[in-house]
């Protein structure tokens, strides 16, 4: 198992560089460019000389090849990520300071889809075709069809009309306050969650229906067991493996997820930084923060390779 | 004889198929007696495991059931769920066709043997193990203990036989279905299970059915036979008889085509030309009248009934029996 997972951390290597090339390229194909805007909302003008000078100190008169390589030698050697083009800060600690926030808002989201998810697959499996059975699978239909977005702003402007009650505008940090952070994440992540809860309790409820066909399953009914043991003990930990596979699949949805729901519910994540950033064309913090999703949609789906040992002992004894 | 132990009435299952209804077991009737023994015989296809799964109230979910299944008095198919699940494990058990499938992945031998004597025992987990390490001794494993922390995986295919065999009989079951138990085995450990079958049978008085597509098999493994073909028991009679003076037409293509040792499972036997009917367009004759060469317009014109006409002790479904 231990050589398993050092050889599956040294196979990241080229995907992470590959994935680095990309970021880098891209963003600086988003059309508009930094000086032009530094030139206009500075009121300079664009004159010539200015443009160049501004070039030479933002370091974007060197080639692009020159350019990658200067940014990933300070990634590697320095653990830098550069400099705002802004506000001069370092990108590292702005993104150390946002990524626990969209890690609390993501985690506590697949929190919800999984507690949501399993559950109602489970039960709908196992009514096959029942009232309840339809019941759930329209929910989760609509759940899945229902945007993120309109529900977000639903949530932010009808409350308010009717009860005068709107969602917490000024972000209180968990350290702060726990439990005002747990209620003011609650409503982001029950919508972040809540398509990807659908998706979960779709496969769910089909890999159920798949498993209560085996033989293994005749198995445990005909010694005897009950009913409850043998859903929860014999089919739902197989039926569980797919689902695995899907939290890492579903990461960077999510992620996309949570740029949106940061903006409508002004949490000041991952997500806010980017948005800021994009307008301003801020290429170190875009990078930045393009790169660190990067790396940790890479990570998460190591671990959810990894935990298949936990389910599946023939990975585990591989 | 005694009070039968399992007395199968009139059994029907009918199965939905995109073609229509499926009558995989039509007007079964068998009777067993407390430590007998009786081998079912037939085809691939034939309704053997329908049947037993019908015995054990484990049909497919959407299947039909007719009939009545008493067994040590209860009729099983008006039980109530619970006291159907009490009944399994210490008086009714069956071992599956195929060992590679019939036990949990995920869960280790000891598990599964474990829970299987918690269930009904009531044996806290120290007595259980105890126990399930002695079961898989009496199986033939060697070095229990540690096979009791192993997966399904790490298994051959007769050592799991082996364990589907000890979990079966774990809580002293009165009666044993094997489902083609050796099917899915390799030639050389197919006699063995079967041995070890007819040795636990024997030493717990237990009643023991024996499926399987292979007339070789029952042959002096068993007490009485019962040969089906689509779906129906077409001959009936103690072992000896059988083989002395089989009457039915199908039987005696059967026993000319004892299969092979090492012939996949499910395949069908190539000796008897043609394939079985088609069970979701019935005939109206003699369902093997298509195959038999002694075929006549009686046999397309009814259907025999299973009977004994001769009142010799056999039953047998054919109106020019051999
Ligand atoms: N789940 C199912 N739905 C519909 N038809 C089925 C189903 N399972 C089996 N059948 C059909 O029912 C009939 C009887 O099947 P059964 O499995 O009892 O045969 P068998 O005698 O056990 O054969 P084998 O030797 O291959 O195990 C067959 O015609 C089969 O195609
Ligand atoms: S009834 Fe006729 S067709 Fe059927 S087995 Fe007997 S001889 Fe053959
Ligand atoms: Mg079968």
């Amino acid at each position: 198992m231990q050589a398993y997972i050092i050889r599956r951390l040294l196979a990241l290597i080229p995907t992470l560089i590959f994935a680095s090339l990309i970021v880098f390229i891209t963003v600086r194909l988003i059309p508009g460019d930094i000086i032009d805007l530094m030139l206009s909302s500075n009121d300079i003008g664009a004159d010539k000389k200015s443009r160049v000078q501004l070039e030479a100190a933002l370091g974007l008169d060197k080639p692009m090849v020159s350019q990658y390589f200067r940014w990933l030698g300070a990634i590697l050697f320095e653990g830098s990520l550069g400099k705002s083009l802004w506000q001069n800060t370092p990108v590292m600690e702005e993104i150390l300071h946002r990524l626990p926030i969209t890690f609390e808002l993501g985690l506590m989201a697949l929190f919800v889809a999984l507690i949501v998810g399993i559950p109602i697959g489970v039960y709908s499996a196992v009514r096959q075709d029942t009232v309840g059975d339809y019941v759930t699978r329209s929910f989760a239909i609509l759940a899945l069809a229902l945007p993120g977005f309109w529900v977000g702003t639903l949530v932010m402007v009808f409350p308010s009309i009717w009860w005068g009650w709107s969602p917490e505008v000024k972000y209180i940090a968990f350290t702060q306050d726990p439990l005002r952070n747990l209620a003011q994440m609650a409503i982001p992540a029950l919508i972040l969650g809540k398509a990807f809860s659908a998706v979960v309790m779709r496969l769910t409820r089909t890999m159920m229906l798949e498993v209560m066909r085996q033989d293994y399953i005749r198995t445990a009914l005909a010694k005897g067991l009950a009913t409850r043991t043998t859903i929860i003990r014999h089919a739902l930990r197989n039926a569980l493996i797919p689902v695995v596979t899907l939290v890492g699949l579903q990461a960077p949805v999510l992620v996309g997820g949570t740029v949106i729901l940061e903006q409508i519910f002004v949490i000041p994540g991952m997500g806010l930084l980017l948005l800021e950033a994009v307008s301003q064309r801020d290429y170190p913090i875009i990078t930045g923060v393009f790169l660190v999703v990067g790396v940790a949609v890479v990570l998460i789906n190591l671990l959810v390779d990894l935990s298949y040992g936990l389910l599946d002992p023939k990975v585990r004894y591989r | 004889m005694s009070a039968p132990l399992l007395s199968v009435e009139g059994i029907t299952v009918d199965l939905p198929t995109p073609r229509g209804p499926l009558r995989a077991v039509d007007g079964v009737d068998l009777t067993l007696a407390p430590g007998s023994t009786l081998g079912i015989v037939g085809e691939s296809g034939c309704g053997k495991t329908m049947l037993s799964r019908a015995v054990l109230q484990l049909l497919p979910k959407r299947a039909k059931l007719g009939g009545r299944i008493l067994f040590a008095g209860r009729d099983l198919v008006t039980l109530p769920a619970e006291e159907l699940r009490r009944l399994r494990g210490p008086e009714l058990a069956v071992v599956f066709q195929d060992p590679m499938t019939s036990l949990n992945p995920v869960l280790t031998i000891g598990t599964q043997i474990v829970e299987t004597l918690q269930a009904h025992l009531g044996m806290d987990t120290a007595a259980a193990t105890r126990r399930g390490v002695e079961l898989l001794a009496a199986v033939g494993i060697p070095a229990p203990e540690q096979r009791l922390r192993q997966y399904p995986h790490q298994l051959s295919g007769g050592m799991r036989q082996r364990v589907a065999i000890a979990i079966a009989l774990s809580c002293e079951p009165k009666l044993l279905i094997a489902d083609e138990p050796t099917t899915a085995l390799d030639v050389t450990v197919q006699a063995q299970i079967l041995d070890l079958l007819a040795r636990e049978q024997q030493r717990r008085h237990m009643a023991l059915i024996l499926i399987t597509h292979d007339l070789g098999v029952v042959a002096g493994r068993t007490d009485e036979v019962a040969v089906m073909y689509a779906g129906r028991v077409v001959e009936r009679a103690p072992t000896p008889r059988l083989f002395t003076r089989m009457r039915m037409p199908y039987t005696e293509a059967l026993l000319a085509a004892i299969p092979k040792l090492d012939s996949p499972p499910h395949t069908p036997l190539p000796a008897i030309a043609g394939r079985p009917p088609d069970q979701t367009r019935p005939l109206k004759g003699c369902s093997f009248e298509p195959r038999c060469r002694y075929a006549d317009e009686r046999c397309r014109a009814a259907k025999p009934p299973l009977a004994d006409p001769e009142r010799l002790g056999g039953l047998f479904a054919c109106w020019h029996p051999l």
